[in-house]
């Protein structure tokens, strides 16, 4: 059975570049432009992880991350964040919150599978 | 009604009185006996028996002249709350007990002063008492039926009884506690039950007279208007009498507060100013009552005995003649009221006077610095009772041998006269500090002098001798010293005359010797506490000067021998605590000399006060300049406080200016760390974009040639996105440092505007708003049009940005406004809020009601538009008040 991800990022030009890795990478893809369409897709789909960016018009990536915290449901679903704000406050807030993993950008695609696949194994 | 009977009755009366008395004392706390009607009642103690039968006479043979007594209390009513408030805060002070007091302390706590003034009131008040023994006895006489009873000795006379009688009530009630200054609320409280009753039975009578006896007020006038000399009955006759009345006014104004009966009620008795209030209205009320039925008693009983019997027993006559005890008992009664309460007031207020300013400093006091305190007290006590006894006797004495044959109405008027003399010293010395005791002592007596010489003598030698050579011819026989009308002056009538010269001569010395010679230090420090009587209650024991050596344990002897150990203990102990000073403290200082002055002065008068105080310190003479510096000193001192309190107002504010600075820089540090952000993620977001493209790009050789197109698009809009950003941000940074020139050239606006709509007319379409430009004429001036152009573009951005798809619609317009060019760009969008008005041009500020978390602008957009208007020497802003939607305009200069 194919694994999930829930792609959740404002920017169509980095969307772009990670649902071609992940389909390559024969996962099933879901994209969310903000928190309230990603919020949408988690009610009906359960994706076995989600990368997740923080800025983001309406429900933010820290909103979005709570929602699924508090989701029985969703108990199994891995938590990325994937964003710009690099600083060490940030990253330790966001882990704090919940995330499995904090990555940054500019990313390396390698290594995004690399943790991605790491994390669901 | 026969001797005894009234003699039992006059004694059940005074029973009552005392009963009263002695209820008033032993409540002396209650409401009941401290209210302003007591207050105003016993004001009321000025209508003695001159008011109640002497009135009625002067009615009845010269006419309305009586009024002008009355009308001078009237009109001085209103000023009290000025001067009487200020007299009353300064004795409170400084526990004066007497006007004698009052006085010599506003010149220096001089001696010889206070004991000048209990002179003059000893003689102003003497043969006024003695007036209301006469008034006694002669109505004691009518009252009983012996009307040919005739006292061969003293023993055998009633009138003498009775001033004994009163002399006990006055010295039981008067000298309860050694301090003077201390309240009698037993004689207050009697003295305002009495007022109650004379102006009942005076009320009474009249009525009695004007509508029993006669029919009514108009009846009285159409019978008496028949007779010969009704018009002078009724009218002021001329310029002459004219100036009579005035004078007579002055005289009443001044006497309602100087005669030591009304200072002992008014001042002394006093215990809450706000009473003052009530009494400035119910006094005159109380007079104007009193006086409403004399004239047609007056007139009744002229119609009924004609002027054979003395018109000033109207109101007993007339009753008696129709039989009526009763009623004549009734007014009988009012008037004894009306002696008691004048008599037992007067006594008082002059034996405090004769104890504290005449007899102790004069004679006693070496004999009280050896004595034991509780021997002190009643030494003191003594001296007052005794002195009280003496006075009446006195008064007796001289009513015996010089009243019998003069009116109530004479007397009275002599009385008033001499405690007129008084008035300068008082008055003048309340409100100019350069009133000198030397000024204030040569004053007294010049004008006591003038007043014996135009009054006192020729009325004494006739009522003697009954020869009027010195009326008549003058001293010498020279005319211009005619007593009654002296240097010429013949048209006043005596006592106005007198009160005219003696005035006259008293106020010019008092001024004269006031400017010419100047205090001494002691003096000049209290005249400028009683003049300045306000500022200084703030300092009160420190605003004395006072330079010298004293010990406290000296003092404390002192205090000892009058009040007693525990007293004088309990009052330095509050006084340390005041101060906070160690109670071990070895050397006195002004204060606690200022403060035990004080002390004393209730119980022995200030004058002696000064000197008991004087004999145990040793006190340096001040100069003039020191007391002035030190005034000065304190004035600086309340002047610095108040300069202080300015400053440290100022520091505060100052300090809350700059947190809010500081908070608005600790703001601004936070945006610009917020831009730093912003910008940062802008930046970061293309560059992640390229990263990821160029990585799979180079790592992913089966890549489907449409998605490899897709990923170098992306690649290149990224790119361009990064490339704007830099070009913004370096952009700002010049602009904000002035670097940049502007490149202006002559330009036309419309088509300027033209490119603007041009270049943000695609973005438009895609969301559904509409832009709309109406604008025909074309103005062509100097600009850069780039620039103008970037801030056209930025603010339709902007619009664009705010506007709802598809209802939204943005209009862009311009015109000519003296001088300037004024482009309005105007959308229906959501509006600015009201906290962002003021910032939306501040770089880095970034709305917190962005329809975004992450902002969509760089933060500069704005930022950037007022720089390149200011450089244009243009302006922009956003218009408030709007109900919908956003309008910015800005301006550019048109040459």
């Amino acid at each position: 059975m194919k694994k999930k991800i829930l792609i959740v990022d404002d920017e169509p030009n980095i969307v772009m570049t990670l649902e071609y890795t992940f389909k390559k990478q024969d996962f099933e893809v879901f994209i969310a432009r903000d928190g309230s369409e990603a919020l949408h897709i988690l009610e009906s789909n359960f994706p076995d992880i989600v990368l997740l960016d923080i800025m983001m018009p309406d429900v933010d990536g820290y909103q979005t991350l709570k929602y699924i915290k508090s989701k029985e449901s969703l108990k199994q679903t891995k938590v990325v964040f994937l964003t710009a704000k690099n600083k060490a406050s940030d990253i330790e807030k966001g882990l704090k919150l919940g995330a499995d993993k904090y990555l940054t950008k500019p990313f390396s695609i390698k290594k995004i599978v690399s943790e991605v696949l790491e994390l669901l194994n | 009604m026969s001797n005894y009977a009234l003699i039992s009755i006059i004694i059940c009366y005074l029973a009552i009185l005392f009963c009263i008395a002695f209820f008033a004392e032993k409540n002396s706390k209650s409401k009941w006996v401290n209210n302003s009607f007591i207050y105003t009642l016993s004001l009321a103690v000025y209508c003695s028996a001159w008011t109640y039968y002497g009135s009625v006479g002067i009615a009845a043979n010269s006419g309305i002249s009586f009024l002008p007594i009355y009308l001078g209390p009237v009109i001085a009513a209103p000023l009290w709350i000025v001067v009487l408030r200020k007299v009353m805060r300064i004795s409170k002070q400084h526990k004066i007990s007497s006007i004698a007091d009052f006085v010599s302390l506003r010149y220096g706590n001089n001696r010889f002063l206070g004991a000048l003034i209990t002179i003059i009131c000893v003689f102003g008040t003497l043969p006024y008492i003695s007036l209301q023994l006469k008034a006694i006895s002669e109505t004691f006489e009518i009252m009983i039926d012996e009307t040919s009873y005739v006292s061969n000795s003293i023993f055998d006379d009633s009138t003498f009884y009775i001033a004994v009688l009163l002399a006990v009530f006055a010295t039981f009630f008067g000298t309860q506690a050694t301090d003077a200054s201390e309240k009698h609320r037993g004689i207050v409280v009697s003295v305002a039950f009495e007022s109650i009753l004379k102006l009942l039975f005076f009320l009474i009578i009249g009525i009695y007279v004007t509508y029993y006896l006669f029919d009514g007020t108009a009846d009285i006038y159409n019978k008496i208007s028949m007779t010969p000399d009704f018009e002078s009955l009724t009218k002021i006759s001329g310029l002459e009498a004219g100036f009579d009345w005035f004078f007579m006014m002055m005289i009443s104004f001044i006497v309602i507060f100087l005669l030591p009966r009304q200072f002992q009620v008014s001042v002394l008795e006093n215990n809450r100013e706000k009473h003052l209030k009530q009494a400035i209205w119910m006094f005159p009320l109380y007079l104007l009552l009193f006086n409403v039925f004399v004239i047609f008693i007056a007139w009744g009983g002229k119609l009924t005995f004609g002027n054979v019997v003395n018109a000033e027993y109207f109101t007993l006559l007339l009753p008696l003649q129709n039989n009526n005890v009763f009623l004549a008992l009734l007014v009988f009664l009012g008037g004894f009221s009306a002696v008691i309460s004048m008599v037992v007031v007067s006594t008082l207020a002059l034996s405090t006077m004769v104890s504290n300013n005449l007899i102790i400093p004069y004679g006693f006091l070496d004999k009280f610095i050896k004595g034991q305190p509780d021997k002190n007290a009643n030494y003191i006590k003594n001296i007052r009772r005794i002195s009280i006894f003496c006075i009446i006797i006195t008064a007796y004495v001289f009513y015996i041998n010089f009243s019998i044959e003069l009116s109530l109405y004479s007397i009275g008027l002599i009385s008033f006269v001499v405690i007129s003399q008084l008035a300068p010293s008082f008055f003048i010395g309340l409100f100019w500090n350069r009133g000198s005791s030397k000024a204030s002592i040569i004053g007294i007596i010049v004008g006591f002098i003038i007043t014996v010489y135009t009054l006192l003598l020729p009325f004494t030698i006739e009522a003697f001798t009954g020869i009027n050579d010195f009326t008549d011819h003058g001293l010498f026989n020279i005319s211009a010293l005619k007593p009654y009308a002296l240097f010429g002056i013949d048209f006043l009538s005596p006592p106005a005359h007198a009160f005219f010269w003696s005035m006259s001569a008293n106020v010019m010395c008092y001024l004269i010797f006031s400017l010419t010679s100047k205090g001494n230090y002691r003096e000049r420090n209290y005249a400028e506490m009683f003049v300045d009587s306000r500022n200084y209650s703030s300092l009160q024991d420190s605003a004395l000067v006072w330079k010298g050596e004293a010990y406290v344990k000296d003092i404390k002897n002192v205090l000892n021998k009058f009040l007693g150990e525990d007293r004088a203990q309990r009052a330095l102990n509050l006084f340390f605590m005041k101060y906070k000073i160690p109670p071990n403290t070895q050397m006195a200082d002004a204060r606690l000399i200022n403060f035990s002055e004080k002390l004393l002065t209730g119980s022995i008068g200030s004058a002696s006060a000064k000197i008991l105080i004087a004999s145990v310190v040793k006190e340096e003479q001040v100069s003039l300049v020191e007391v002035l510096k030190i005034l000065e000193e304190s004035k600086e001192t309340i002047a610095s406080n108040k300069a202080l309190r300015e400053k440290s107002q100022q520091l505060t504010s100052l300090a809350l200016k700059l947190k809010e600075a500081n908070e608005e820089l600790i703001s601004k540090d936070k945006q610009k760390d917020e831009f730093l952000d912003t910008v940062a993620h802008e930046l970061k977001t293309p560059v992640t974009g390229i990263r990821a493209a160029t990585e799979l790009l180079m790592d992913d050789d089966e890549m489907p040639s449409e998605i490899k197109e897709q990923f170098l698009n992306n690649m290149l809009n990224d790119s361009d996105r990064l490339s704007r950003l830099i070009n913004n941000i370096l952009d700002f940074e010049k602009l904000s440092r002035g670097r940049n020139q502007l490149n202006l050239k002559q330009n036309g606006i419309k088509n300027t505007v033209k490119q603007a709509i041009i270049g943000v007319q695609q973005l438009a379409i895609n969301k559904g708003v509409t832009i709309i430009n109406d604008n025909l004429v074309d103005f062509r001036f100097s600009y850069d049009e780039d620039r103008i152009l970037q801030v056209l573009t930025n603010l339709l951005s902007n619009a664009l940005k705010f506007t709802e798809p598809n209802v939204g619609k943005i209009i862009v317009e311009y015109k000519m406004i003296n001088n300037f060019v004024e482009f309005y760009v105007i959308d229906n969008g959501k509006g600015i809020s009201e906290e962002d008005f003021e910032h939306i041009f501040d770089k880095f500020y970034q709305s917190k009601n962005q329809n975004t978390v992450k902002p969509e602008g760089s933060g500069l957009g704005l930022a950037i538009c007022k720089q390149i208007l200011e450089q244009h020497n243009g302006k922009i802003w956003a218009k408030k008040g709007n109900k919908k939607g956003a309008t910015f305009v800005f301006m550019l200069p048109f040459e």
